[in-house]
């Protein structure tokens, strides 16, 4: 033990490396050896009889993606809920993060950051539960309507984007309350000497240095709707979205090269999405 | 600056905002309590009867048992390779040190059905068994990078000089990493871990392709269970009691830190 201290302590090559060589391993590994392999497996092809993979180079996924509309379909479905669910969050959490950020008392907005913080500990899975139960038939949704002479949207794409709604609110709330705490008070107060209205002050002044800030949230919003398969069952009827594809070959098809081919389709838009917003400096919000 | 009308339309929101995120929890919680099995609402009558059900369900309660023993599994995996990783990051320069954060950001980063099917077909090459291991495999790919970031942005803070006054007085590697780093490391660490920790326990898409039949976590057993009407009231139970713990490792945090511990940002 000492000699190997003492040893470590003179070569400081060697200490890099000890340090370094578990967790490069485990990520190289176990992390982009199983990606790459996923991506190769993209190019296989199963045999129509036995079901077998067959290791041989072909593009016939893609093409079977690409030619068949369901697919399309079901890749145009998963932008537009992913994008709605985006901008739904977004008119949410801009007046919720101006209120923290600008209206509250600095103790109220501990508070505040506190009360949106504590449900991102309570399970994903049970908060879409949740909205199951609150818009099943007859459920609080529709007992809530009901005065209005109306009821709930029942099961289907609209439950799943108010529930993904629900479920990444935070993420977005978080990301704009750090951005407005960080525009100076001074900088709106000199907005509104020069006579701007607090709408116009908002436009030309906030919105512009808020901007980065909102990216880094829609990436939140964006990806994780778009990766989602589990609300969609949970809440969605017979929806389906792109995750669902993946998710349906593996477990119900057992068929792995579609579904990694299929999964080329977030991963493409995910990298697509953070490689347009990089000049935005949104990444170093994250 | 906003005129009274807008202060009060910004607090309104704010109130509804918070009225939308924590009603669907209440509900979860009352109708835990709510006799009928189909929960009709408003509760007509309330028992306790569902509580003392789901404590006798011996599927929720292995379900527990494994979740917390894959959680405390890729939380050790978390600590120790987070922890090292930050150090090479943080103590030494490096060809390569750049992109270590974006290569641990990226099994949080992308969808967790691609981690999921990445390992899992990894996993069937490998000719490896699903079980409990593998479930700890999957979760730390996406563990280490929460303990990494709190290391990470503490060691920084700390600067090395302690460390070297530490060597220069005499002290081997592993005495100045047990009297002087840990101590001031060991509130990140814990920050972290109890990230890592929820994190895991949460998981259910990963963990769907990386165990094995028998094998099912909390979040596998409710997903399972969810869409079986006899078995409603016992699942909300369970839910209603998943809630109630959230609150846990909030407080926890504030106690130690003093300030909220968030997902990371």
């Amino acid at each position: 033990m000492r000699a190997a201290s003492a040893w470590l302590h003179r070569h400081t090559t060697a200490r890099l490396l000890a340090l370094l060589s578990l967790p490069v391993l485990w990520v190289v590994v176990a992390y982009l050896g199983a990606l790459g392999a996923m991506l190769v497996a993209a190019f296989w092809t199963t045999n129509d009889f036995t079901g077998a993979v067959e290791h041989r180079l072909t593009l016939s996924n893609f093409r079977t993606l690409v030619e068949q509309p369901v697919y399309a379909r079901v890749a145009l479905r998963s932008l537009g809920v992913a994008a709605l669910v985006t901008v739904v969050d977004t008119l949410i959490a801009l007046p919720m993060a101006y209120y923290m950020a600008k209206v509250a008392s600095p103790r109220a907005r501990r508070l505040l950051v506190v009360a949106i913080l504590t449900p991102l500990w309570a399970s994903y899975l049970v908060k879409a539960y949740a909205w199951r139960v609150m818009l099943a038939n007859g459920g609080v949704i529709d007992w809530l309507l009901q005065p209005f002479g109306t009821h709930g949207p029942g099961f289907g794409l609209t439950a799943t984007i108010v529930t993904l709604a629900y479920l990444w609110l935070p993420f977005m709330v978080l990301p704009l309350f750090a951005g407005l705490e960080r525009i100076p008070d001074a900088l709106l107060e000199a907005s509104a000497d020069q006579g701007a209205r607090a709408a116009r002050t908002f436009r030309s002044v906030v919105l512009p240095l808020l901007f980065p800030a909102l990216v880094a949230g829609s990436i939140f919003t964006f990806s994780l709707s778009l990766g989602d398969y589990i609300t969609v069952k949970i809440v969605g009827g017979t929806s389906q979205l792109a995750s669902n594809v993946i998710y349906d070959n593996i477990t119900t098809g057992g068929n792995l090269p579609f579904a990694s081919a299929a999964a080329f389709f977030p991963i493409l838009v995910m990298v697509g999405f953070l490689v347009a917003v990089r000049r935005t400096g949104a990444l170093e919000e994250l | 600056m906003l005129t009274t009308v807008a202060r009060r339309a910004l607090a309104a929101v704010m109130g509804l905002g918070l009225l939308v995120v924590y009603l669907p929890l209440a509900v979860v919680l009352t109708n835990s309590f709510n006799s009928s099995r189909t929960f009709a609402w408003p509760p007509s009558r309330l028992t306790t009867h569902w509580w003392s059900q789901a404590w006798q369900s011996t599927g929720a309660r292995s379900a527990l048992r494994t979740s917390v023993e894959a959680g405390l599994g890729a939380t050790a995996v978390a600590l120790v390779l987070g922890t090292m990783a930050a150090f090479a990051v943080a103590r030494y320069r490096w060809f390569g040190r750049e992109s270590v954060s974006f290569l641990l950001l990226l099994p949080i980063a992308l969808p967790g059905i691609v981690t999921g099917i990445a390992l899992n077909n990894a996993f069937r090459v490998a000719g490896a068994r699903f079980g409990l291991l593998t479930i700890i495999i999957g979760h730390s790919t996406f563990c280490v990078v929460l303990v990494y970031n709190n290391a990470l942005a503490r060691l920084r803070r700390l600067g090395g000089t302690l460390e070297e006054a530490s060597m220069d007085l005499g002290a081997g590697v592993w005495q100045t990493f047990r009297y002087v780093t840990f101590p001031l490391l060991r509130s990140a660490l814990f920050a972290g871990g109890l990230l890592a920790f929820a994190l895991s326990f949460d998981e259910i898409i990963v963990t769907t392709f990386t165990s094995a039949p028998g094998v099912q976590t909390l979040p596998l057993w409710i997903f399972g269970n969810l869409f079986r009407p006899n078995q409603a009231p016992v699942v909300n139970v369970v839910a209603a009691a998943l809630i109630v713990l959230s609150v846990l490792p909030v407080w926890l945090a504030q106690r130690l830190s003093g300030e909220p511990v968030g997902a990371r940002h």
